[in-house]
C-alpha cells in the first residue's frame, strides 16, 4: 500500500513544475521552446527525482548515485524544473533558461555538478550512453540504477533499437527505459509517421521486462518503479503532449511554440483552477 | 614492454591489427579497468587470443557500431579504460555523431581503434577504403588523432595511452607483413614529429605506413643529387607546428604525403598550421584525389594514385623544375 502521503506529496510536486516548466517557456518569449513534449513527462521525472531514485544535491558525484539519462532532449522543461524541484540546482540556474551562456540550454548539456549526467540533443543516443553505464556500475559490483527516457518519435532511430537487442542480451538488470508514448512527433502523428504498433510483444519477446502504464497517474508509476526484475525493465508511458492545458493536450503546435503573455495567463488560471 | 613486442620483425609480419592485438593482451595483464569494445571485427583486430584469455574485459556488441560508441562513452564516463574497433570507414562514418557528441563534445577519452584504414582492402572496393576518416575527425574537436608509422610505433603509440587523458582516433594502415621503419627503440612523444632521414633540400611529411614509401623516394631522389629529410607526423592533431615550421625554414619544397583525400588531410593540416608564414616554400601535396575512382590490389592503387616512391620522386623533380 503506497503512501497516501507520498502520493501526495509528488502529485504537488509535479503542479509546481508544471507552473514553473510554464514560467520557462513564457520567459523564453520569441525564441520558442518545447512545451508539449516537457508537459507529457512531469509526473514521470516528479516521481523519479522525489522518490524512486537515489540522487540529490549532496550526492551528486558520487559513484553509487543512480543515474538519469533524458534522450528525448527536449523534454527540457520537466528535466529542469525536477532538479529544481529537488534542490539540485538554484533558482538562478532555472532563471538562465535558453540564455546565451547559460548551462541550462534549450537542450541538455553534461554538467554533473548541477546533475545533468550527459549532453543530448540528437536523438536516439541516450540508450547506448546509458547501457556503457549500466554495464560500468555492474563491473564495480555497484547496486544503483541507471534509468533512461526516450520519446516514441525517437523510438524511430535505428540507433535505439541496437540498444534494444543488446540492453537484455547484456542481462542489464540494472536498467530501466522510460518510453514517453504521448502520440505525436515533430511531423505528426507517431502513427501517421512510423507506427510502431506491437512495442510491447516485440519488446517482450526481446526479453525486456514490459510494463504499460498511464505516464500521469503518480501511484501507477511508484508502483512500476518499486517493482523489482531481473529483466531489464521497459515502461511505455501512455501520456499527453501537452498535458494539463487544454488547449496545448495533443496539439502538434505546441510541440515547439512561443507561449504568449495572454496563453500564458491562461494557462496558468487553469493550474491554479486544478489545485483548488 | 616485454621482448615479443621489441621484435621489430615479428611486429612487422604480424601487421598493425595484429600487433594491436598483441598489445592488448599485455595491457590486460595488469589494466583492472581495461576494456575492449568491438562492433564484431575482433578476429581481424588480431583479438581472438584477447577475447578467449579475458572474456571479461570484452564486449562485442555486434555488427552496431553506434550502439559501440554510445556504450564505451557511458563505460569511459564511468572511469573505464575503453578500446573500441572495427574497420576505419565503419568506425568513424557510420556512427560519426556519437563520436562528435558522446567523444567530442563531452570528451570522454574512448581510444577508437581504425583498422585498415587507407587503400589496403582496395580489392573489396572502395567501400572498405578509408580515406575520408582524417578529415571527419579533424573537424570534430577534441579528438587527438594518430597513425603509427609501423607495428613497432604502434607499441610505443599504445604505451604512451595509457593515462593519456584524452580521446583518442587511432589510424591503423597497411597490411601484413607491413614495412619497418623502426628498428629499434626510440622517444616516442604524442604531437612531436620525428624526423626519420635527414637532408637539407626539402622535406617530405608523410602519416601512417606510406612513410615507408617516403622513405624510398628520397633514397631515389638521393641519386640525382636531391637530398630530402623525410618527417613522420604520427600525431595529426595536436600537430607539431613549431617542429614543422623549423624543418620546413631553409627547405626549397615541402612534400606532404598520405593515404588520405587531400581535402581535410595531414596536408591540408600542415598548410592551414603555416597558412600566415611569410616565408615558407611551396607545398606539393600529395595524396588521394576527392573521387571515388577505380579501386583494386594495394600496390596497384598506390602507383594509380602516385604514392608509389618512384612516382612521388618524379611528382618531386618535375615540381623542383617549375619552380
Amino acid at each position: 500500500m503506497i503512501n497516501a502521503g507520498l502520493v501526495e506529496k509528488l502529485k504537488k510536486q509535479a503542479s509546481h513544475m508544471r507552473i514553473n516548466a510554464l514560467k520557462l517557456a513564457n520567459a523564453s518569449g520569441n525564441n520558442a521552446a518545447h512545451v508539449g513534449p516537457g508537459l507529457s513527462i512531469i509526473e514521470i521525472l516528479a516521481v523519479l527525482y522525489g522518490h524512486t531514485m537515489n540522487v540529490s544535491s549532496k550526492n551528486l558525484l558520487d559513484e553509487g548515485r543512480d543515474r538519469f539519462i533524458l534522450s528525448k532532449e527536449h523534454g527540457v522543461l520537466a528535466y529542469y524544473t525536477a532538479l529544481y524541484e529537488n534542490g539540485i540546482i538554484t533558482e538562478e540556474d532555472l532563471a538562465s533558461f535558453m540564455k546565451t551562456g547559460s548551462a541550462f540550454l534549450g537542450h541538455p548539456v553534461m554538467n554533473r555538478k548541477k546533475g545533468i549526467e550527459f549532453t543530448s540533443g540528437s536523438l536516439g543516443m541516450g540508450l547506448s550512453l546509458a547501457m556503457g553505464v549500466a554495464i560500468g556500475l555492474k563491473r564495480k559490483q555497484l547496486s544503483n540504477h541507471v534509468y533512461v527516457l526516450l520519446g516514441d518519435g525517437e523510438s524511430n532511430e535505428g540507433s535505439i533499437w541496437e540498444g534494444f537487442l543488446s540492453a537484455p542480451h547484456f542481462k542489464l538488470d540494472n536498467l530501466t527505459v522510460i518510453i514517453d508514448r504521448n502520440g505525436i512527433q515533430l511531423g505528426g502523428k507517431t502513427n501517421d509517421i512510423l507506427p510502431m504498433n506491437h512495442l510491447e510483444k516485440v519488446l517482450e519477446e526481446m526479453g525486456w521486462a514490459v510494463y504499460t502504464v498511464d505516464g500521469h497517474d503518480v501511484e501507477a508509476l511508484i508502483n512500476v518503479f518499486d517493482s523489482i526484475s531481473n529483466k531489464p525493465k521497459l515502461i511505455i508511458a501512455n501520456t499527453i503532449k501537452g498535458k494539463g492545458v487544454s488547449f496545448m493536450e495533443h496539439n502538434i503546435d505546441w510541440h515547439h511554440a512561443v507561449l504568449t503573455d495572454k496563453l500564458f495567463n491562461e494557462a496558468i488560471e487553469e493550474q491554479v483552477k486544478e489545485n483548488e | 614492454m616485454n621482448n615479443t613486442l621489441k621484435n621489430h620483425k615479428m611486429l612487422a609480419r604480424l601487421g598493425q591489427r595484429g600487433t594491436f592485438g598483441m598489445v592488448m593482451l599485455e595491457k590486460a595483464k595488469e589494466n583492472e579497468d581495461l576494456l575492449v569494445i568491438t562492433a564484431d571485427v575482433s578476429i581481424p583486430a588480431g583479438l581472438d587470443r584477447y577475447r578467449k584469455q579475458y572474456p571479461d574485459k570484452f564486449i562485442d556488441v555486434g555488427i552496431a557500431e553506434q550502439n559501440m560508441i554510445g556504450i564505451a562513452a557511458g563505460l569511459a564516463s564511468e572511469g573505464f579504460d575503453v578500446y573500441t574497433t572495427t574497420y576505419a570507414p565503419f568506425h568513424t562514418l557510420r556512427c560519426l555523431e556519437q563520436i562528435r557528441m558522446d567523444i567530442g563534445e563531452m570528451k570522454h577519452p574512448v581510444r577508437m581503434i581504425g583498422l585498415s584504414s587507407g587503400v589496403v582492402l582496395g580489392m573489396i572496393g572502395n567501400m572498405h577504403c578509408s580515406f575520408e576518416d582524417i578529415a571527419v575527425i579533424r573537424a570534430i574537436p577534441n579528438i587527438t588523432i594518430i597513425s603509427p608509422a609501423d607495428s613497432f610505433e604502434l607499441v610505443k603509440v599504445l604505451e604512451a595511452l595509457d593515462n593519456y587523458p584524452n580521446p583518442v582516433y587511432l589510424r591503423l594502415t597497411s597490411g601484413a607483413p607491413s614495412p619497418i621503419i623502426y628498428k629499434e627503440d626510440y622517444n616516442f612523444e604524442i604531437g612531436k614529429t620525428i624526423s626519420v632521414k635527414n637532408g637539407e633540400d626539402i622535406a617530405i611529411f608523410a602519416t601512417g605506413s606510406i612513410i615507408s614509401e617516403a622513405i624510398k623516394a628520397a633514397e631515389l631522389l638521393e641519386l640525382e643529387g636531391i637530398k630530402a629529410e623525410v618527417i613522420n607526423v604520427h600525431t595529426i592533431r595536436p600537430l607539431d607546428i613549431e617542429g614543422i615550421k623549423r624543418v620546413i625554414k631553409d627547405k626549397k619544397l615541402l612534400v606532404s604525403m598520405e593515404e588520405h583525400v587531400i581535402a581535410g588531410g595531414v596536408g591540408s593540416a600542415i598548410s592551414e598550421a603555416i597558412a600566415l608564414e611569410v616565408k615558407k616554400p611551396p607545398h606539393l601535396m600529395l595524396g588521394l584525389p576527392s573521387d571515388y575512382s577505380k579501386a583494386g590490389i594495394y600496390e596497384e592503387m598506390l602507383d594509380h594514385y602516385g604514392l608509389t616512391a618512384k612516382k612521388v620522386a618524379k611528382s618531386i623533380k618535375e615540381t623542383l623544375n617549375n619552380i
